[in-house]
């Protein structure tokens, strides 16, 4: 066996004996990770939202939150709202990887950021009696958070926002007797005159 | 739609089965190919009642979507699958993936249970829409009759436009025996699906001042230069001859450009040319056309042609940066663009650059011969095998399959084609078992052609029960098996990477080949014999059956030349061809 001389551009590192003996190439890259709100318009067929899993399961992309429902019943479409990270190429390409899916009409980035505004709704119950009852409702009323159901133990607080004041809710609530929480995930949309169907 | 026209449409009423096999004659289908069961019969039954539609017949479903596979890519036209429920579509998994990573158009029809069975885990059922789906363009379940005309036309639709690919139809049994009006085939029209192929003129433009600047530009074109058809080939050809530059392929693409042009590079990445490789790596200006920068083709990534500004055309706008960062992307159709390109040269008045010193690099690089083999006089080297087949069926109409390895990789190096469509190989999967059946596929479809399944022994057996179907419908296929007693690719890697432990793939107990061909009624040949070989050759040729020739090669050889793993395209191990160190090495330990 001979190896043939190098010409021209050296790469950065050199021979390839110290690498796990394999047929692929090994070698990972850290890059940074950012966080992105997509909403995905896609006809409402069974299984969209499988497929639309399905995809970031497959190519090893995360979901942070996933919201979905139909909102156009006449045109039969659906909004999937996708909270996801990743480096700035794995982020443009699940947006591509979107596209290609059949059944996928647009994908918008909806991220904060860029213009969107993101609001989730949780539902948080909580058990106590005498002080904690009492300091859990004052702070609910500073979050505007609503009470929507009651017993002489507990309360179901509704509370919207950006994700981050919900998380602030829910850490002060947990010591206060926070006993359930449901979240909605992530909801968005642009700012603007400009709409998307 | 207005009123009239729905009642003309609605007209005919008929069953489930007979709007499937007449949306397949107006989608302009002659052939398919399936394996009956219980959830397909309506539509067998409806089969029985026809001419129009030949059905072939296979002995595993697996077959039955590589023949199609075969028929559509040496057609261009769509590969139809017909197979039951429950194990039929599983075994049809393989298939689709393999057509899916290889952009190959194939709509595949599965039966399945009944609706008001579904869910009930009945007799052969499975969720096929669930299985296929990550291994599928696209897929649907048909749950009512008058949805099947259009998921037929929009199934065909979505499987041949944007990158192509296989689409299943799923349809219970109730629905095939259910009535329904049929819709034809014009004005299908997708809500969300509408695939872009004409390219933007601003890119091109973009793509023109690059190409008109380069003093090392190298053309990369891949398999989407074949799906796009002949006109994408034909505008690659008028591109390369107005600008002069040196043109390489992948694996996929061999055939778009012809070989015998002095322009060709030979094939690159992994088992490609050194000339190949080193004009991609030392390139200040790369075309990519219709290819996708796998893994296969750059080698190390960080320094996969550094210096290179890169264009990059694919219909598949997922594709662009997918691994690569591109300078110019193209969406759009491989054909359109490249006549944009030819159209944007040519207005510019721009004259065919001299590239006199670029050239005399790539002289320099072809000048280590890099695909050259020690020749014997005792035994068959593999490469001299291929090369003679080669020679001795250069005035036929030859089209050539193959499974997957190192027969695989000699054969791309050592077969060359002058025209797109005469060249199925499983690229992205890696399907061994592949070439049989598609040989079987391509015949169907050129019933006078020379089709050759260049094999290996332990591949070929993967498929092997397809014989049985070459010889019922009188396909004369050519199997030429490259027998070297070993899983040689894998026998390879073990060699150069893995401490020379040799862990099961040494091929134990091989059948006589010269027997089975005998016994599925087909003709057996065996050479072993460097000096015998032309003859042999022509002999198989000349044999109007179905053949299995058994040349018994070269136990030991590796395939070279080899980027390997982790490195970059001007780190190529080149074969030694005085030393023939590897061959000793290998030869004591076989």
């Amino acid at each position: 066996m001979t190896r043939a001389p190098r010409t021209r551009a050296r790469p950065a590192r050199a021979a390839v004996k110290d690498d796990p003996a394999s047929a692929y190439d090994m070698t990972e890259v850290a890059e940074e990770i950012e966080s992105r709100t997509l909403a995905c318009i896609v006809d409402n067929e069974p299984g969209v939202l499988a497929r639309v899993v399905g995809l970031f399961s497959a190519r090893g992309y995360n979901i942070e939150s996933l919201t979905v429902a139909e909102t156009d019943r006449n045109a039969h479409s659906s909004r999937i709202t996708i909270v996801t990270s990743g480096t700035d190429h794995v982020l443009e390409q699940i947006e591509q990887q979107l596209l290609r899916l059949v059944p996928v009409a647009r994908v918008i980035d909806v991220t904060n950021s860029t213009g969107g505004i993101e609001r989730e709704l949780a539902l948080v119950k909580v058990a106590g009696v005498g002080e904690k009852r009492v300091e859990a409702l004052r702070l609910s009323e500073i979050f505007r958070a609503r009470v929507i159901d009651t017993t002489n133990e507990s309360f179901i607080f509704e509370v919207t926002g950006a994700s981050q004041k919900i998380d602030q809710f829910i850490e002060l609530m947990r010591p206060l007797g926070l006993v359930e929480l449901s979240r909605t995930g992530v909801l968005s949309i642009q700012r603007g005159k400009e709409g998307v169907g | 739609m207005d009123g009239s026209t729905k009642a003309d449409t609605t007209a005919t009423s008929l069953t489930g089965a007979e709007i499937v096999l007449r949306a397949l004659v107006d989608q302009g289908v002659d052939t398919i190919f399936g394996y009956p069961g219980g959830a397909v019969l309506p539509i067998y039954d409806a089969i029985h009642a026809q001419d129009a539609v030949r059905h072939i017949l296979v002995r595993h479903e697996q077959g039955a979507g590589h023949m199609a596979e075969g028929y559509a890519r040496s057609t261009g036209k769509c590969g139809v699958v017909l197979v039951t429920s429950g194990p039929g579509a599983t075994n049809m998994v393989t298939p689709i993936a393999d057509a899916l990573m290889d952009s190959i158009p194939m709509v595949v029809i599965t039966g399945q249970v009944p609706t008001h069975l579904i869910g009930s885990d009945a007799f052969q059922e499975c969720d096929t829409v669930g299985i296929t789906r990550a291994c599928a363009k696209h897929n649907y379940l048909v749950k009512d009759v008058t949805q099947l005309a259009r998921i037929m036309h929009e199934a065909f639709y979505v499987a041949t436009t944007g990158r192509p690919g296989p689409v299943v139809v799923d349809i219970p049994k109730n629905v095939q025996f259910a009535k329904g009006a049929y819709v034809g085939p014009d004005a299908i029209q997708h809500r969300t699906y509408s695939p872009r192929t004409e390219p933007n003129d601003r890119r091109i433009e973009e793509a023109v001042d690059l190409l008109a600047r380069a003093e090392r530009p190298v053309i990369y074109s891949g398999g989407g230069v074949i799906n796009s058809g002949p006109a994408a080939s034909a505008a690659l050809r008028a591109l390369a001859k107005a600008t002069g530059f040196p043109v390489t392929s992948t694996l996929m693409g061999l055939g778009a450009f012809p070989a015998s042009d002095p322009q060709w590079l030979g094939m690159l990445g992994m088992h490609g040319s050194f000339e190949a490789n080193n004009a991609m790596h030392d390139c200040d200006v790369m075309l990519c056309v219709g290819a996708r920068f796998d893994d296969r083709v750059t080698g190390r990534l960080d320094a996969f042609s550094p210096a290179s500004k890169k264009i990059h055309i694919d219909i598949d706008p997922s594709s662009i940066n997918k691994n690569v960062r591109v300078d110019v992307p193209i969406v759009a159709d491989c054909a359109r663009a490249l006549e944009a390109l030819g159209a944007a040269w040519a207005r510019r008045r721009l004259r065919r650059p001299s590239l006199k010193v670029w050239w005399s690099e790539i002289d320099a690089w072809r000048a280590r011969r890099s695909f050259a083999f020690p020749p014997s006089t005792k035994v068959i080297k593999p490469q001299y095998a291929i090369e003679r087949l080669y020679q001795l069926t250069r005035d036929r109409d030859v089209y050539i399959t193959t499974e997957v390895g190192q027969h695989q990789m000699w054969a791309a190096q050592h077969f060359h084609f002058e025209a797109p469509n005469r060249w199925m190989t499983s690229g992205g999967l890696g399907t061994m078992g592949y070439g049989l059946p598609a040989a079987i596929g391509v015949q169907a479809a050129h019933r006078d052609a020379l089709v050759i399944d260049i094999a290996g022994d332990a591949s070929v057996q993967m498929t092997m029960q397809e014989m049985s179907t070459a010889v019922q419908y009188g396909l004369p296929v050519k199997i030429f098996i490259l027998n070297n007693q070993w899983m040689g690719m894998v026998r390879q890697w073990q060699q150069l990477l893995h401490g020379e432990r040799y862990s099961q793939s040494y091929s134990e107990s091989l059948p006589d080949f010269v027997k089975l061909a005998e016994a599925y009624g087909g003709h057996g040949i065996m050479c072993d014999d460097p000096a015998k070989l032309d003859d042999a050759i022509r002999e198989m040729v000349a044999t109007p059956k179905p053949v299995l020739f058994d040349c018994r090669v070269e136990q030991a050889e590796n395939c070279f030349p080899m980027i390997p793993s982790g490195a970059a395209h001007n780190e190529m191990i080149l074969g030694d061809i005085s030393g023939d160190e590897v061959s000793d090495a290998g030869r004591v330990l076989v």
